[in-house]
């Protein structure tokens, strides 16, 4: 295919202005997170890692945002097994409205679920603790790994679990050995997915946390810019290091990232 | 219905009992902390409440106040702005990009793509950290300006109702415009190529080529990206939060900053429950409402 020399021209240089768009940001808050602090000349500063880190409290809201992303990926991914197993592979009556009614998970607004969840949790004495900032998590992934993984183990051979009933498998045996170990792509997506927006969460974790205890890692941030607004070497480098794992396992696991968005929202 | 009442639900599931009991965790959770609570909402918007001490049933009133509420309607009208930005700008860029990419030739193909899909993954915390510093009124952008002889425009873009939506809006752009280029790029890659090839024969052009072959093909794309990147637009909190807090007076509130804002800041939980309740059947009619389109379209 040949195209011409003008227009291979004309493509790069609209691919490059969008590139240096997408990158203008980042290089600007990485350049800031290395430059001078207040009161002090310029140079390269890498301790501003060190020192955002501890002035900013980010051990212990890092530390938080690790627990959270934990239980919201384990629990999100166990249970959307059990779902998308059931839906995916048994027949049973009420099926089809039940299925529809987990995809309306999938539209319903944090904004919508936070008010009655955070005063009736505080009636019950939770907030502040993990459960209110994962569960609800929990709650908005299964809706996403339902539909994800019924679709996975649907697209299975039937024979599969055919074999598995010779063999004398029940369904439990017949999940763990046979679909789950030929999911694993399907399974690393949702994980990868899963972890990348707890790891960003903000309404959630903001509203859940009144007493500020349990703030996770973008809390963490937020309230340091609140506090130390003229403090943007700091303050870049405590963001750089709470962008830096999603981004490290973007650029690793990027195949997952891109299908599960792609096709995992796309229904 | 003998048989099917003997029908197994699956190979090796015997039981009928077998289903729901895959089902019943994953239900529970779901139904707490996500059926109930939106049920609960509707059930608030019903009230004027102050978070604690006695709530007053108040019918529709909080729904009827909102239509004479000029906070939210300025979050109406913001978020339509903001939808400019965050789906119409990003489709046109992400299909022009696409059809270059597709179009071929390009070096560093897989390089690009990472590098404009980069801003999907990253925290809106930092997103909005990122950008602050660029908009600040010593920060690079008024640098920038200053020395291509535009210093007369440069200003605290954030701070100046007349920029701030816009300012906002562009960080949209920023985001969303690798996700819509990706959507279109995998509708594209469906494309026969023997198309392409006997479009060329014909001696189309690449503009051409666009219209008669991409844009048709890329129907179903286009109506997810935009069910994707108008919901983004309607439900833009954290970088409102963390930008401008909705200000200068109204001019960047958004229906879901006004949730928060409504039940926690001005403890007006009835009338923060009628915004969120709106929110959610806009979602839910922009969900069904594009699609719908897109399908009679195709």
């Amino acid at each position: 295919m040949r195209v011409s020399r003008a227009e291979t021209t004309l493509n790069y240089v609209i691919l490059l202005a969008f590139a240096a768009f997408a990158l203008a940001p980042v290089l600007t808050i990485l350049a800031t997170s290395v430059s001078a602090p207040l009161g002090e000349s310029g140079g390269l500063h890498l301790e501003n890692f060190a020192r955002a880190w501890t002035v900013g409290g980010f051990g212990r809201s890092l530390g938080n945002s690790v627990v959270v992303a934990a239980i919201v990926v384990m629990l999100a991914t166990v249970l959307s097994i059990g779902s998308g197993y059931a839906f995916g592979t048994m027949r049973f009556p009420g099926a089809t409205p039940l299925f529809y009614l987990f995809l309306l998970g999938m539209m319903i607004p944090a904004e919508a679920t936070v008010i009655p969840l955070f005063f009736d949790l505080r009636t019950l004495g939770l907030t502040d603790t993990y459960v209110a900032i994962a569960l609800p998590q929990v709650a908005q992934s299964i809706a996403f790994g339902t539909f994800w993984l019924r679709a996975q183990f649907r697209a299975m051979p039937t024979s599969l679990l055919e074999a598995a009933a010779l063999d004398g498998a029940g369904p439990l045996r017949a999940l763990r050995s046979i679909l789950v170990p030929a999911s694993r792509p399907a399974i690393v997506t949702m994980l990868v997915l899963v972890f990348m927006w707890t790891w960003n969460e903000f309404l959630i974790a903001l509203v859940m946390t009144p007493g500020g205890s349990l703030r996770t890692a973008p809390l963490g941030l937020a309230t340091f810019q609140g506090q130390y607004t003229s403090e943007t070497a700091l303050l870049a480098a405590g963001a750089v290091i709470i962008a830096l794992p999603t981004v490290i396992l973007f650029l690793f696991l990027q195949r997952h990232f891109i299908r599960g968005m792609l096709e995992g929202v796309a229904k | 219905m003998v048989t099917r009442a003997r029908a197994r639900p699956s190979a090796v599931a015997r039981s009928r009992v077998t289903p729901f009991l895959f089902l019943l965790p994953a239900f529970a959770v779901y139904a707490a902390f996500a059926l109930y609570p939106l049920g609960r909402a509707a059930q608030f918007s019903l009230f004027e409440w102050r978070g604690f001490g006695p709530s007053t049933f108040v019918g529709l009133d909080n729904y009827v106040d909102l239509a004479e509420d000029a906070a939210f309607r300025a979050a109406i009208g913001n978020a339509l702005v903001l939808i400019l930005f965050y789906a119409v700008i990003p489709l046109v860029v992400g299909l022009v990009l696409a059809a270059v990419l597709r179009r071929g030739q390009v070096r560093g193909m897989g390089v690009f793509r990472t590098v404009i899909f980069l801003p999907q993954v990253i925290a809106l915390v930092v997103v909005a950290v990122a950008w602050r510093q660029i908009y600040s009124p010593v920060g690079p952008l008024n640098g920038l300006l200053d020395a291509v002889g535009l210093g007369a425009l440069a200003r605290g873009w954030l701070g100046d109702p007349g920029t701030a939506l816009i300012a906002v809006g562009v960080i949209g752009t920023w985001i969303e415009m690798g996700l819509v280029m990706l959507l279109m790029l995998s509708g594209m890659s469906r494309i026969p190529q023997e198309l392409f090839e006997a479009a060329r024969l014909d001696g189309a052009g690449p503009v051409k080529e666009f219209f008669a072959i991409i844009l048709p093909a890329v129907r179903g794309e286009i109506t997810v990206a935009l069910v994707l990147t108008i919901i983004a637009a309607l439900k833009t909190f954290d970088l409102v939060y963390m930008t401008t807090s909705g200000g200068p007076g109204n001019s960047t509130t958004v229906p879901s900053y006004e949730v928060y804002f409504r039940a926690f800041d001005l403890r007006e939980v009835g009338s923060a429950s009628a915004v969120a309740i709106v929110l959610t059947v806009l979602i839910f009619a922009i969900n069904v409402g594009v699609t719908r389109i897109g399908e009679r379209e195709s």
